[in-house]
Order: C-alpha cells, then structure tokens, then sequence
C-alpha cells in the first residue's frame, strides 16, 4: 500500500483543497485503498479544513463510499428489476458460493466483496456487475464460474478477458438527433458567426424542453441565467443518469461526446460562464478516462480553453466530477450540492439553480440528451428540429427500452409516437405492463397503450420496462419501494419515514400478510408523502404503489391475508431471541401459523 | 411597515413585505403556524415539513414559500390538519419519544404541535430504533432516542455559537446526528451549557443537566396553554420566563 500520506498530499497539490473538491478527493482515495482509512479523513480535515464528522457525513451519505475496507475485487450486482428479471441474484448467489463468500461482507482474506447496487444503466444488456468501477454485461453461470476463478487466481483486472468488459451501444432505431451528424466545432462556429442571441433565438424557436423528463424550456432557462447578473456563471450537465431503467445517457456520453460538450460549449458562449462541469455517475467510471481524451481533443483544437475558435474572450473548459452511488443526485439542486463536496441533499426552492446555482451563482443545468439537441440546433435550424414531433414536444426522445421484449436498446422517436407502437416495435408479446420514465414513472396497462410519449401526455425521461404476463408485477413494486427507501436522502419527514413505511407495507403484502386495512393504508401514506415531500423523490416515491393499486389492484388482492388484523411483525421471529436464550428450537418453541390461521377463522364463524 | 400587500390566512389578511416567507408574516401578525424546524432566527429549513398550507390545492412548506399578493393560504382545513397528523406521527414512530418518561414532557415541541393537532395515537408501526444516550458531558446530555433531525443544533452551533459540534451523518433513515469530537461522544466537543444549539432543540433530545424537574410537571409551558398562544420553546419571550423562574 503506497503511503497514504503521500497520496493525498499529492492528490491535494494536482486538484486543490477547496473544499468543492472533497467529493473527488474521497473517490480517488476510495478507489486507490478500496476504502477511505480515518487517517485520510485525519490528512484531509487537516488541509482542508472541514471537520472529520462533516467529512463521514459525505462518506456515509454516497454508497460507493465506505469506511471499512472492502476486498480487493469490489462487486456490485446491478439489482434493478430488470436485471431480477433476468436472474441476477441466482447468479450473486452462485458466485458467493464459488467464492465462499457472504453478500456484503469482504472475504477474510480481503481477496473480494459481493454486494448489490441500484440500476447500474445496463438493462438492455443485463444482468450486469460492476467490479472496481468497470462493467461485466450479460452475465451468466459459464462467466460467473470465470470470474470466480479469475478471482481465486488473482489475475489483476487489467489481464481479464477484454471481450468481458465490452458493452454495445444497442441502438434499434435512430432518428434525426442519432442520425444527422455535426462536424466538431460547427455549433461554435454558428455560434460566433452571429452573436449569442441569434443562437439563442434558434434555440427559442426550435422549442426545445429539457430532456430529463421535466420538460422545462430551454432557451427561457439559458436566457434566465444570462441575464442575472455576477460574477460567475456556469454550465452544468446531468449526466447522473440513475432512473432505474434508463441507459441512454450511457450511449451518448459513449458515442456522442463531442456533441455534447459542443452543446455545453454553445451554452457557455450564449450565458457567458467560463466553467462547465460534467456530473458523471459513479456507475460510468467506466467511461471517464475516453470523456477526458474527448476533452483533451477538443483543448488541442482550440475547441475549448482560451480564445475558443479565435474568438477573443472567448474562455470556457469543462471538468468532470464524479458521483458516488446516489440517485437524488440528478435532481438539480442536489447535484449541486455534491459538485459542491457536500452531501447531496436537495436546496429549497425558490432561489432556483439559474439564480442561485453552483457556488450560489447563477447556473444552467440540463441533461445529456438536451445539450447535444441544442448544438444540432443551432447547426441545422429550428425548422430541422420542429420538423418532428408535436406543438407542445418537438423534436425527438430517445427511449432506453428494457424488460420482456425481444430486441432491448435503443430507440429514437419523434415525440408523439404512441406506446402501442413502441411496444410492437421493441417486439415484446403478451404484455401486461410497461413501467415508463422508471421507477418514479408511470405504471401502463395495455388498455392505455394508445397514449403519447410526450410532455403534455406520458413524460419521460426516457426509461420504458416492458413486462409480459408471467411477471408478478408485485416484484416490481418491492424493488422500486427498496430503492426509494435505499435512495432517499433522508432530510424531509415524508420521504424519510413513510417510504420506510411503505417498503415495509410491501414487504408485508409480498410475503402474504397484509390485509384490507394495509393497502388503505399504503395509500394514505402513498398520499402524505407526493403531497407534503421537499422534492421530487418524495414526491414520485410512492408512484409505482398508487399506480398498481388503482390499475393492478389484482396483484395485491390475490395475495392479502384472509383475516381482518395482521400484526405488523412477524410473531415466529419475534421469539427468535427467546429460542436463541433458552437454546430451543422444537416444534413447540415456535408459533405455528396454520393452526393459528384456523382457529381464527373459528372465531369468525 | 406594511407595503400593502397582503395575502389570506384562513381568509385574514396578513400583510407582508418583499422576501417574508408565509411563515415570517404570519409569525409577525400573532398567526400561528404548527412547526418544529422552523426558528424565525434561523435560516428556513422546511425538513419537518408540519408548516405545510395548501394554496391552490397545493402543499407548500409555510416556513420556505415565499408570501405574494394575495395570494390565499389554507391553515386550518381538516385536509391540512390531517396531513401534519400524519406526519407527526411519522416522527413519534421513527424515534423512541416515550412522553411519559421523558423529563422535557409539557415543555416539548413535538409533543405540543401533536396536541394541538389532536394526535391522538402515534398510529404507525414504530421503528423501535436502538439508540444511544450520551450522558459525558458535565452539564449537558443528549438522547439520541428523541432526536427528530431538525437540524436546528446543527444550525445554531455552526451559525452562531461558531463550533461546529454537531452535524448530521448517513443517508435516508439511517440519517443521524453526531457530535464533532475526537471520541464522538459529549465530553471532548466544545458545547458548553450556556451555547444556543442546547437552547434551540425544540424536544427532549438536548438537555441541560442538574435541572430536569425544577419546574414541576403542571406548571410547564404547554401545561395549561396550548403551543399556539405560548410559541416555540426557543422563542425569546419563553426563554426570559425559564430565566425569571
């Protein structure tokens, strides 16, 4: 192990000690130990000056991080429900038993760890691990029985099969954004051949709303942050795609990077800002080191720096921050704060980020896919871009289709196109549901199917999960309440405790003890919580239980306990202590339910 | 000082100036709105989330939304009542609040907003947490079971007394509070008994030692009047009477 010390003094000199800088501090430690000792939190309280509580604060807030050291393969099985679908834990299993191993738990001799992790963004090509932040895709017993032999011999990673850590783009069906393509540098040159308001003009009439799902406009957003007035300005992209279900950030940052930080670059010329920050997620590590190639590219051809295309003045470079394991970090204002170092819990709002944003200036954040709009706008027209879609949803959506279908990707739509046609086209068969804008999205029976993807219809941000009639939509419902509950940032009453109340309510309807009374209630807190949380989390976390109950109330009735009362623990484990204390574990030292079951039903005749 | 703007409370006119938040209006005019994370000293915070108001058949935080003109704020429906209920109960469950066993019992925040809501059982599974209890320090103690993670000793100590003892670690439930020390526990940090982040915590989680039952129970401040004619425990007005007893 190289001498912590040093590390860190080294780390600090190359990047600095803002405390901005923390976060990636506490990733390059993590990364380089396997964990972050207490005396890198001593070094960094130290230099830093931020005291050590405040910086377990961060550790204990971002999954990826950990106090405790973790073996020297770190795994993470993507457990979204697609990669349930497709027999992900049977696989984790497996490997833990080849490896001798507990979930969770480094190997006494520190060689491995297995644990699961939230939607890792490789759905169409799932099941899927991360192992010391690169990807395993379509993962099954013939490469589980490799790995775990890899692992035992101790092949360092950079000698593991390459064709292991492959992972394909997958686009089914592309359109105008996918298809007509930018020479580097085109959106700039369009960009200073005019000036920045005939830009933003185009963009104006081009009617572009921001892709992550909320649909707000984007000129209105850039204009509103150009005209406050400070010291600085910045641009931010969201590239913290941790829908569960949505992987087509991942393809872009793959395939279209120059595009996108042509996008980020036009947005810095229109609102003036002279630094941009791409927030990748910690999943994508992966493709960190092609996105700051990309970058040095760019720098090289005068693309980005000082004096952009030789325009005077003209300075803007992007950095690129890593998350950390946390889905509430794509909600703006979050994000904002983990750029910051901080924990990321979402601001109050008003003052809104185009205001009041990073380092408190004024800020525009968007997403991947809406960047990359912007820069293809200004290159081709608005009329290129109006071309496609509706009034209110021009252009087009990419959709990151997964779940029970026969050809997962990919797929480009002008906006308007209906489910119906998505379906058929994805070629899934005998559907019962597709889950789209993911968890915190919209539960479709096929009775709904001719509805629109589109702002003013079904929005989003572009996850679709198809899911055929052999699923227990249930199991969807209990990996969504975990992940929220896993997910919430834990600051607002609502969303901390009733979406613990709420796993716990499915759990209970899961293992065939809830009754009548529990799925009322299951609404009512489903309703405390999407009226009364801070933000949107909050707000949607309920989404997939209220939905089900209205649509699919089938899936809960044909599993309710048949009496009128259900304890909301389990009587048996309750005296699992007593049994341990008194040493016994007959017959009679447990509640056997069946005859309890009956004699009730006795009293009620 | 008015502007004359004014927007309605319950259908009373509340009037307001450029950047009040509702709650800042409302707490000027003598209107009360239930609230626990909310300190008119302190910046808004809108955690708890029990001072939310419906405008428009929509819920807000009363202590975060800014007031505007004439614009008409729901304080008192049943809806909205109810939903504070509900949420009220959410903090008794995800805690260990056992009120009668708890010496701040009578003059706790959590405890009288949940009576002037009519909570009339905590409803909700409890959590029954394993908490700790960190009785180190000379003066001071605090009980981590009674914790309701308003942040307002976070906010105080950082913000006015300039030490920095607490902060807040972990994430969704397991969210906590800690204490900035080499040892983590009371003893070692820099809180003293006279700092305000031991003053500001509106139930029984930081306490003052030596005098627990100097003011008998009866004659406590939401005894014999409810929280919305008495206010917070940290008002100022409140904090002069305990200095006069």
């Amino acid at each position: 192990m190289k001498n912590i010390e040093s590390f860190i003094t080294e780390q600090l000199s190359d990047t600095g000690n803002k405390p901005d800088r923390l976060l990636q501090h506490l990733w390059a430690i993590q990364h380089r130990y396997s964990y972050i000792p207490d005396k890198a939190v001593e070094l960094l309280t130290s230099s830093m000056h931020i005291p050590a509580m405040q910086i377990f604060g961060v550790i204990d807030f971002y999954a990826f991080l950990h106090r405790e050291a973790r073996g020297d393969f770190d795994i993470l099985f993507s457990d979204s429900i697609t990669d349930r679908m497709l027999g992900n834990l049977t696989l984790l299993n497996s490997l833990c038993k080849k490896l001798d191993i507990e979930p969770g738990k480094p190997r006494t001799d520190g060689r491995v760890t297995v644990d699961v992790t939230s939607c890792t963004g490789i759905c169409d090509q799932g099941p899927a691990l991360l192992i010391n932040g690169k990807v395993i895709p379509r993962l099954d017993e013939d490469r589980i029985a490799k790995i775990a032999e890899l692992i035992e011999v101790g092949t360092p990673l950079s000698d593991w099969p390459q064709p292991f850590f492959t992972v394909e783009d997958n686009i089914q069906r592309s359109g105008i954004l996918l298809n007509d393509s930018i020479i580097n540098g085109s959106a700039i040159e369009s960009l200073l051949k005019n000036d920045s308001d005939a830009a933003l003009m185009m963009i104006e009439k081009s009617c572009l709303r921001g892709r992550g799902g909320a649909g707000f406009n984007t000129s209105m957003k850039w204009r509103f942050c150009r005209d406050t007035k400070a010291e600085e300005h910045y641009v931010v992209c969201n590239a913290d795609e941790g829908e569960p279900g949505t992987f087509k950030d991942r393809v872009l940052l793959n395939s279209y990077a120059d595009n996108l930080f042509e996008g980020m670059t036009l947005c810095a010329g229109i609102i003036g800002a002279k630094k941009g920050y791409l927030y990748l997620r910690g999943e994508y590590f992966y493709l960190l080191e092609a996105l700051q190639q990309t970058l040095q590219r760019r720098r090289d051809s005068n693309l980005l720096g000082n004096d952009i295309a030789g325009r005077q003045g003209f300075d803007f470079d992007i950095e690129i921050h890593l998350g950390a394991g946390a889905y509430i970090c794509g909600e703006e204002s979050a994000l904002i704060e983990s750029l910051e170092g901080k924990r990321g819990i979402p601001r109050k709002r008003p003052p809104f980020p185009v205001t009041n944003g990073f380092r408190n200036q004024p800020t525009v954040v968007n997403n991947v896919e809406t960047f990359i709009a912007a820069a293809k706008i200004v290159v081709f027209g608005a009329d290129w871009f109006r071309s496609v879609g509706t009034d209110d949803s021009t252009g087009t959506k990419l959709l990151s289709i997964s779940g029970d279908c026969a050809r997962p990707g990919i797929y480009e739509y002008p906006f308007g196109v209906s489910v119906r046609q998505v379906v058929e086209d994805c070629g899934a068969e005998d559907v019962q549901a597709v889950q789209v804008a993911g968890a915190a999205g919209t539960t479709l029976p096929p009775q709904e199917f001719d509805r629109k993807i589109a702002f003013e219809d079904v929005s989003t941000g572009g996850s679709f999960m198809v899911f055929d009639q052999q699923r227990d939509l249930l199991d969807m419902v209990q990996n969504f309440s975990h992940f929220f509950y896993h997910e919430s940032c834990g600051f607002c009453t609502p969303c901390r405790v009733g979406g613990a109340l709420m796993k716990n309510l499915v759990d209970k309807a899961i293992h065939g003890h809830a009754t009548r009374g529990d799925l009322m209630e299951m609404e009512n807190i489903g309703l405390v919580m999407q009226q009364n949380s801070h933000c949107g989390l909050g707000v949607t976390a309920p989404k997939p239980v209220l939905d089900t109950l209205e649509k699919f109330p089938e899936i809960y009735s044909k599993r309710l306990a048949n009496r009128g009362f259900e304890p909301a623990f389990d009587l048996d484990a309750a005296l699992e202590e007593s049994r341990q204390i008194t040493g016994r574990d007959d017959l009679e030292a447990h509640i056997q339910y069946e005859p309890l079951l009956n004699s009730a039903k006795q009293d009620e005749s | 000082m008015s502007n004359g703007k004014t927007f309605k409370l319950d259908g009373k006119n509340i009037a307001f100036q450029d950047g009040d938040t509702v709650m800042d209006a409302a707490l000027r005019a003598g209107e009360y709105i239930p609230h626990l994370c909310h300190n008119p000293e302190f910046t808004p915070h809108g955690s708890c989330r029990v001072c939310i108001v419906g405008v428009n058949g929509r819920h807000f935080s009363a202590c975060t939304l800014p007031a505007t003109d004439n614009m008409e704020v729901d304080n008192s429906s049943e809806t909205i009542m109810d939903q504070r209920r509900n949420l009220l109960q959410m903090l008794f469950v995800e805690g260990n609040h056992v009120c009668p066993g708890c010496e701040k019992s009578g003059a706790c925040q959590l405890q009288a907003v949940a009576y002037y809501t009519r909570m009339l059982s905590p409803h909700y599974t409890h959590f029954f947490p394993k908490r700790t209890v960190d009785a180190s320090h000379r003066d001071i103690a605090i009980d981590f079971n009674r914790c309701i993670l308003c942040e307002l000793c976070v906010r105080a100590s950082r913000d006015v007394d300039n030490k920095n003892v607490f902060s807040i670690t972990g994430r969704g439930l397991k969210s906590h509070l800690v204490i900035n020390s080499a040892s983590g526990r009371l003893y070692d940090s820099e809180l003293s008994a006279t700092d305000k982040a031991v003053s500001v915590c509106p139930v029984g989680a930081i306490l003052p030692k030596h005098i627990g039952y100097d003011q008998p129970i009866g004659e406590r401040l939401y005894d014999n009047k409810p929280i919305s004619i008495v206010g917070d425990v940290a008002s100022e007005a409140n904090r002069e009477n305990k200095d006069q007893n």
